[in-house]
């Protein structure tokens, strides 16, 4: 007892000692580091608070100068873009949601067992056909928007979910194959031929083994195609002009030009980035590494 | 094409390595690769095949009748004697040089600025705040921009009068409209540069740090000879994602400006988009579009011959 106190008195103190040391040592350096890395949050951040104050000032709050930073907050906007009876953005909304999630699940269900076998196996032409997938994901939509526009005219896929559903695979399954090839590398093969032994085929030994041990990997691609397709907007464009517009053809549709109704705008907006910014805020951490993942290696 | 040749190739490897040493398990793992495959050549490859032959045709939207009339190369004369496809190339590639240049080096800057803070909260909280414009929609992005660059109550003009600027008509002047668009991409994308260069910095191995230490005090020589080497396959590969992204950039600019005025900030995607959707001539957008992949497949391959390293040659 006596020497738990003692013990943890030694450690407050040292604790404190610490503390003054810190305190004491802080060069100018370490203030203007400080000063430097407030002024970069401030940069980066305000024009998302812009964007949400905006969408709940009056109108005339909007145009005030020097721009009012303490106003009465209202939600008239929100009202209207929601409830009213031409209210639009909530099936904007719902159309974002069920793209996204639906191109994110099928991308993770064909993705994730070719990248296994990227990882697994060795053969003639794998650096091309591992070159191929991750082009797909730097050609520029709008090469293939043309043609797709006229074979989902035919198909007669327009304006509906399923012609983004798939064509958002172009970008997505190249990001799943990039991240979980990475993650799947990192497992050590021994589980696999631990497996083998077991009685497993390479299917069962994917499933039950190496994808739950991937979870991570697997997580990140997920998160970052989700968003990615929450955001696209070109397809989105073409494909779905009038019903099933997902919520970024919405926000495009704004007209430019005078009497902009600024609060609904931004409004809209918030609605569009506000999940997809929380969701990113959470997870930053496992962001961040699945941003940065494919570029360091 | 380069693709389908790889497609093709796998599967001769396949039937060759079935060949050599009949394995049981070839076909399983073929069953595993082989949807993702069909899924990329049908919804990738084949409307791409489709866009070059669409670039050889007469495919007019508004006036069907002589549609897929082959025509040969008359829509690729067309586009390369079109004044308007070079002064948007040669705006996108301009606007590429910029945003590289200021992205790359304010990236190094934060990542350096983070990595030698000792203020462990602020860092954490700038960390997570980085990964908030990368997130935000391009085109809620390009809205946010028509208020913040707004003549008359934007934000932009109310802190550059805060320094005594006069009012900037940052969207009715052709050149401040490009200047918006370039600053409005380095607002969301150079936290991407950061990120890289965050986690890149972060595999300079402690102790040659500190062993430079012992020979020169000059921090910039440290950072120039030890950190540096080990930021370059991060730039590399920032400057491959972002060239590709630039290339097709179309949300932000689209909603942001339009185009204008005039099309003095209408980038190539923006025009491609404009030939096809608003002009209806497919054939002549196709040739763009086939032009334009042409550029990015060069670049890309340009890159990864002088700098980067596939999985493979680790």
């Amino acid at each position: 007892m006596a020497r738990a106190e003692n013990f943890q008195t030694g450690l407050l103190s040292s604790r404190a000692q610490k503390a003054t040391i810190r305190r004491q040592r802080i060069p100018p350096s370490a203030w203007l580091q400080l000063a430097l890395l407030i002024l970069l949050l401030i940069f980066i951040l305000t024009p998302f608070f812009w964007m949400v104050s905006t969408s709940l000032k009056e109108q005339n709050d909007t145009f005030a100068i020097p721009p009012k930073i303490i106003f009465t907050p209202t939600l008239e906007h929100y009202n209207l873009v929601l409830f009213s009876p031409s209210a639009i953005v909530p099936t904007g909304l719902q159309n974002s949601l069920i793209v996204a999630t639906l191109t994110t699940l099928l991308a993770l269900v064909l993705g994730t067992p070719a990248a296994y076998v990227l990882a697994r196996f060795e053969f003639r032409g794998k650096r091309d056909l591992w070159f191929w997938f991750i082009s797909n994901r730097f050609i520029s939509p709008i090469v293939v928007a043309l043609p797709f526009f006229l074979i989902a005219r035919d198909l007669q896929l327009l304006n509906k979910p399923q012609a983004l559903i798939l064509i958002y695979l172009t970008f997505n399954i190249p990001l799943v194959v990039w991240l979980c090839l990475d993650q799947f590398r990192a497992i050590p093969r021994d589980l696999d031929e631990q497996a083998k032994v077991d009685g497993c085929n390479l299917f069962e030994s994917f499933w039950r083994i190496n994808l739950p041990l991937a979870i991570p990997g697997v997580v990140v691609s997920a998160i970052l195609c989700f968003i990615f397709s929450w955001n696209e907007l070109l397809f989105a464009l073409i494909l779905n002009r009038s019903s099933g517009q997902t919520a970024p053809v919405q926000a495009a549709n704004f007209m430019t030009g005078f009497g902009v109704k600024w609060g609904e705008m931004m409004a809209t907006g918030t609605l569009i980035v506000l999940p997809v910014v929380i969701f990113a805020a959470i997870v930053s951490r496992h962001l961040a590494r699945g941003l940065t993942m494919g570029a360091i290696k | 094409m380069a693709n389908l040749a790889d497609a093709v190739n796998l599967v001769e490897t396949e039937q060759t390595a079935r060949h050599r040493r009949p394995l049981r398990i070839n076909w399983l793992a073929l069953a595993m690769i082989l949807p993702s495959i069909i899924a990329l050549l049908l919804i990738g490859l084949y409307p791409l095949l489709f866009a070059l032959s669409l670039s050889f045709q007469r495919f007019l939207l508004n006036r069907p009748q002589n549609n897929g009339l082959f025509v040969g190369f008359e829509n690729y004369a067309t586009v390369l004697n079109d004044p308007l496809f070079w002064s948007s190339l040669g705006r996108t590639l301009t606007m590429l040089l910029i945003v590289l240049i200021v992205q790359i080096v304010a990236g190094i800057g934060i990542a350096v600025l983070i990595d030698s803070s000792r203020w462990r909260a602020v860092n954490w909280t700038v960390k997570t705040a980085l990964v908030i414009p990368i997130a935000m929609t391009p085109a809620v992005v390009g809205l946010l921009g028509l208020l913040i660059f707004n003549r008359d109550f934007g934000l932009m003009n109310y802190l550059l009068g805060l320094i005594g600027i006069e009012k900037v008509n940052w969207l009715g002047d052709p050149t401040m409209a490009m200047v918006a668009i370039i600053l409005t991409d380095i607002w969301q994308w150079t936290p991407f540069a950061a990120l890289i260069m965050l986690s890149s910095l972060a595999i300079v191995p402690h102790d040659m740090v500190e062993a430079a230490k012992l020979d020169t005090k000059n921090s910039w020589t440290i950072f120039r000879y030890v950190k540096l080497p080990y930021l370059m396959p991060g730039i590399t590969a920032f400057m491959i994602i972002r060239t590709a992204d630039v290339l097709k950039l179309f949300d932000m600019p689209f909603t942001l400006t339009r185009g204008g005025p005039g099309v003095s900030t209408e980038l190539i995607s923006l025009y491609v988009q404009r030939m096809g959707f608003r002009i209806f001539d497919m054939g002549v957008a196709s040739a763009q579009a086939v032009l334009l992949l042409i550029l990015c497949i060069i670049l890309a391959r340009a890159y990864i011959h002088f700098f980067y390293r596939t999985p493979e040659s680790e």
